[in-house]
């Protein structure tokens, strides 16, 4: 269970180490620890090197932007949440014993919980809750993927080692030569970069404002349904090169269709994803097709999945009434403090320094990684470790499917996230 | 502490105790003998009531990736059923796909002191004991799913001798935790994702060219080989097509004499006769169980109203999703192991198919004649929610009752059952067996399901009533590991069980081939798919019950 560890050396080296700081949770990092330092030796991306190599400061609670003791800190908060109608427990970017426990301290304490990428999986849960989805999971696609169409996202802005560790490295199960998998794009200033095969092909592109590509996708299932489509172009997009395209879906062996909810700022942008998935599930009368939603950053797969086994719900959930209630809209983050209706919030955000909290116009506690900066000072700040480099933890990726350890690498006289919340709750 | 129920109805059919008034004695979580003259700390009067093991709810999904899914899709049934917390409770909700903590706070209720989930999907093993885990009052278990998973079947098409398949199986039962093997449309999950639409029982997977019941043997020899108390737990080729009874005897004869645990069984009893294609073969189907005594079957019953189907096998749910209520559906092909489909489901009892879907299961029931080989199960959610028990158990031991509601179904379906002329009535005895010692037995917990010396606590004791639904619902107590855990049907007392494992031996060398096999395929380190114990020990909230195997290790 543990990563291997030589400690004959001054520098100690950690191997099949899980890096939290993307939704991939790539698990065969090489990390070294020395100097009060961790350097990823080997399977990192810039993303990892910065998440572990970010220095472990000494870090001081501060309670109204003054440096305080852990306890007074904890007191405040636990006087900040017992005077608070409605508390707001977002950020949410914790392992799976953070999010435990702060789902156990907004169940006693009446509050709401949202995830700092609430908007995004909101998109993802809609879909699902109205229609459903076909969708595939990593290895899956690493071995039997043919043809991949991404929409309006080119995977390595989130995961840097998408293509490196998923398209073009792997070895396939399934007769397949890996090297001749195609890619297509479809959407705006995308890093198609990695796209490009060992061979040397460049993946096509079909530039497309990200904001139409619920109209290309329906456009694609008339066209997959032989109905008559007038229009000569669809976002951009002729529509005889969207014919080209449907036509190569139908003869994959096994396509997978790929985006990021997060991406997809747009309004109701929900039914984009919705109609993405009607064209996968489509293409399955056919051959063999799936959906991969990308995601999962800064817990928030892990928050999704505790959250919907403990509550029954995915994440906007409010146990004001004495039970959880779900509302996408009425119990996000914004519209919660843009209203008024929060009138305390703990924000929690264990793997990055960013985003930061809200400007929120009520008492703001903070549990988040040393060194954190604020435009405005919250009433408390906690530093916690990071999960996977400061404490042993559990994430899940964003496939859902699988969860990942992590390990503790170094010794940060940090506490983590479960304990100050424990401790919080205890003091209430 | 010691503690004396005094003066109960005693149940116990591993002893041989059908009814007698008997006094039992409880120390340190275990029924001990009568100690004689030691004092008795606590006393309870069940004079007039009736006292059983815990249940034991072998076949119910309610942890891991599927049912999450399931709860994802049901917003509305959870809005239906909220639960307040309360001081000593957690607030959730759902009714079909219920949070984690009402689950365990409603098999409470009802008197059941342990489940078993019985499709993990290895690779999602860690998800699935983290929601067994935040499942609060029961012990638990798992049962690991096999025989669409890509090693395995690359080992079957290079022909791979006995004993690497039985050391694969056992290091996926250590790696998981798990208790039993579990079969889901042998080789089915996987021909799906070649786009196979359809897998018979002699039927090559289209890239593996190996057959359902070539899979089904080897795993059943690996089984019995590894001495694991627990047959392979059969979800089998067909399910739900008409005329599937054929294929279901057919897989009877292709276990060839080994032990072999056959799952929801009525969604596989369906004949195609009439007018409709779709008829009833329960009496075709229980009398095959009737005459091979190495089979042992769970009902599954469907019960009307509305659930959700969530279940491994991807072929059969994307085959069954246009009858999806409401109309959403999602299926997933999962990490070259296996997939899921979670399609939810209203049975209505004037649908032609759903009436007779209910009353194949109540003809098994009552034609099966050994009610240790026949268990009580709905295969929560996928024929209803667990909470149905207590009605399905009312239809079980009360004809008239049974009878009237037969008159209220689709006719056309009510015609074509010989339900109504079926006299049996199961009495307590053998509701006993099937909802604690059959399920003990077949598991091989020998410390449960039964109340002699040495068996763990867990006790439910029923006040007695002619409506056997509203006996059964509010159990007057349930003793959990000694300890009085709900009370006329209110939680006294919140506590976490064990999990049930076992850990049959095997050559570690497998895992050389398995090394290779991750580090060329899979996109997850070996290292982190094998589970921990201290994952499911979670700081002392958890325990493990290891249970023997019962030979050594056959090279």
């Amino acid at each position: 269970m543990t990563p291997s560890q030589d400690a004959s050396s001054p520098t100690a080296t950690w191997r099949n180490v899980t890096c939290p700081f993307c939704g991939l949770l790539c698990d065969d990092l090489s990390v070294a620890h020395q100097d009060g330092r961790l350097r990823v030796l080997e399977g990192g991306c810039g993303r990892a090197e910065a998440g572990f190599g970010h220095p472990c400061e000494p870090a001081t609670p501060l309670v109204d932007g003054q440096a305080a003791e852990l306890d007074a800190a904890v007191q405040r908060a636990a006087a900040i949440l017992r005077a608070a109608r409605l508390p707001l427990y977002g950020g949410m970017g914790a392992d799976v014993a953070g999010v435990r426990t702060v789902l156990e301290l907004a169940d006693r304490t009446g509050g709401v919980v949202d995830h700092m990428h609430g908007d995004g999986m909101i998109r993802n849960i809609l879909a699902i809750q109205d229609a459903g989805w076909m969708v595939t999971t990593l290895t899956e696609l690493a071995n039997r993927a043919d043809l991949l169409v991404f929409m309006g996202t080119d995977a390595v802005t989130h995961c840097p080692r998408f293509f490196e560790r998923l398209i073009w490295h792997k070895e396939s199960m399934f007769d397949l030569d890996t090297n001749r998998r195609q890619i297509v794009y479809l959407g705006q200033s995308l890093d198609s970069g990695p796209g490009h095969a060992p061979d040397g092909r460049a993946p096509p592109g079909l530039a497309c404002d990200p904001a139409r590509l619920g109209e290309v996708a329906g456009v694609m299932r008339a066209l997959l349904a032989e109905r008559p489509v007038q229009a000569p172009r669809v976002g951009g997009i002729a529509v005889t090169e969207l014919q080209a395209l449907v036509e190569r879906m139908k003869k994959a062996r096994y396509g997978v269709l790929l985006w990021s909810a997060g991406d997809l700022k747009l309004p109701h942008g929900e039914l984009t994803v919705q109609t993405f998935c009607e064209l996968v599930k489509d293409l399955n009368r056919l051959t063999r097709f799936s959906g991969l939603p990308l995601g999962g950053e800064d817990g928030a797969t892990t928050f999704s999945q505790v959250c919907t086994w403990q509550t029954g719900f995915p994440l906007r959930v409010s146990f004001g009434s004495g039970h959880p209630v779900f509302d996408p809209w009425r119990f996000s983050t914004t519209h919660l403090l843009e209203s008024g209706s929060a009138d305390a919030l703990m924000w929690i955000s264990t793997f990055a320094a960013e985003p930061e909290p809200p400007a929120a116009g009520v008492p703001v506690i903070v549990l988040g990684r040393p060194g954190m900066t604020f435009a405005q000072p919250p009433a408390v700040y906690i530093p916690v470790g990071t999960p996977g480099l400061d404490h042993a933890g559990q994430l899940f990726r964003m496939d859902s499917v699988v969860t990942l350890p992590l390990q503790k690498l170094r010794e940060a006289g940090l506490p983590s996230a479960d304990q100050i919340i424990r401790a919080i709750q205890a003091a209430l | 502490m010691l503690i004396k129920l005094t003066g109960g109805r005693v149940y116990d059919p591993i002893h041989h105790i059908n009814g007698e008034v008997r006094d039992l004695y409880l120390r340190d979580g275990r029924i001990v003998a009568d100690p004689g003259q030691a004092a008795v700390d606590q006393e309870y009067d069940l004079r007039g009531k009736v006292v059983m093991a815990g249940g034991i709810d072998l076949h119910t999904h309610i942890g891991g990736g599927k049912v999450n899914i399931g709860r994802n899709m049901l917003p509305e049934d959870h809005r239906r059923h909220p639960m307040a917390h309360t001081p000593l409770t957690r607030s959730g909700c759902g009714h079909a796909a219920p949070s984690t903590f009402v689950t365990g706070y409603r098999y409470a209720q009802m008197g059941y002191t342990a489940c078993f989930e019985p499709a993990m999907v290895p690779i999602n093993a860690r998800h699935t004991h983290l929601e067994l885990a935040d499942t609060p009052m029961v012990d638990k278990g798992t049962y690991a799913l096999l025989g669409s998973d890509d090693f395995l079947l690359r080992m079957l098409a290079q022909g791979a001798d006995q004993k690497a398949i039985n050391d694969y199986v056992a290091w996926t039962l250590h790696a998981t935790r798990s208790i039993a093997v579990k079969v889901v449309n042998p080789g089915g999950i996987s021909a799906f994702k070649f786009n196979q639409r359809k897998l018979d029982l002699d039927e090559p997977n289209a890239y593996y060219g190996v057959t359902p019941r070539a899979i089904l043997q080897r795993l059943t020899r690996a089984v019995t080989d590894l001495g694991v108390p627990h047959p392979v737990h059969l979800h089998g080729c067909n399910l739900g097509v008409p005329g599937n009874a054929d294929t279901t005897l057919d897989t009877i004869a292709a276990a060839e004499g080994l032990p072999l645990h056959l799952t929801h069984v009525q969604f596989h009893s369906y004949g195609a006769e009439g007018d409709f294609k779709f008829s009833s073969a329960a009496a075709r189907i229980a009398e095959a169980v009737n005459h091979n005594r190495n089979v042992t079957v769970d009902v599954g019953q469907v019960m009307f109203g509305q659930t959700v189907t969530a279940s491994g096998d991807t072929m059969a749910q994307y085959r069954n999703h246009r009858h999806a209520s409401p109309r959403k559906w999602m299926c997933m092909d999962i990490e070259c192991e296996a997939g899921c489909g979670v399609v939810p489901f209203r049975y209505r009892d004037q649908n032609f198919v759903n009436a007779l879907q209910w009353l194949i299961g109540l003809e098994l029931f009552l034609l099966i004649q050994d009610p240790w080989r026949v268990l009580l199960t709905v295969d929560h959610p996928n024929g209803a929610a667990f909470t149905t028990y207590p009605h399905l158990i009312r239809l079980l031991m009360d004809r008239s009752y049974r009878n009237d509601l037969l008159a209220t179904i689709n006719k056309s379906a009510a015609a074509m059952s010989t339900l109504g002329s079926i006299d049996r009535e199961y009495s307590l005895y053998e509701i006993a067996i099937l909802t604690r010692a059959g399920p003990a037995r077949i598991l091989g917990l020998t410390d449960r399901g039964h109340l002699g010396p040495g068996a763990v606590a867990d006790i439910t004791v029923y006040t007695e009533h002619d409506n056997k639904e509203e006996m059964f619902a509010r159990p007057a107590y349930v003793f959990k590991d000694g300890e009085l855990v709900a009370k006329d049907g209110v939680i006294q007392k919140v506590v976490w069980g064990a999990t049930h494992v076992v850990r049959p031996n095997y050559d570690p060398a497998i895992e050389k081939p398995l090394r290779e096999y991750f580090e060329r395929y899979h996109t997850m380190r070996l290292e982190h798919f094998k589970l921990g114990d201290e994952e499911l020990l979670d700081d002392g909230r958890g325990r493990i019950q290891v249970h023997p195997c019962a030979v050594g290790w056959r090279a």
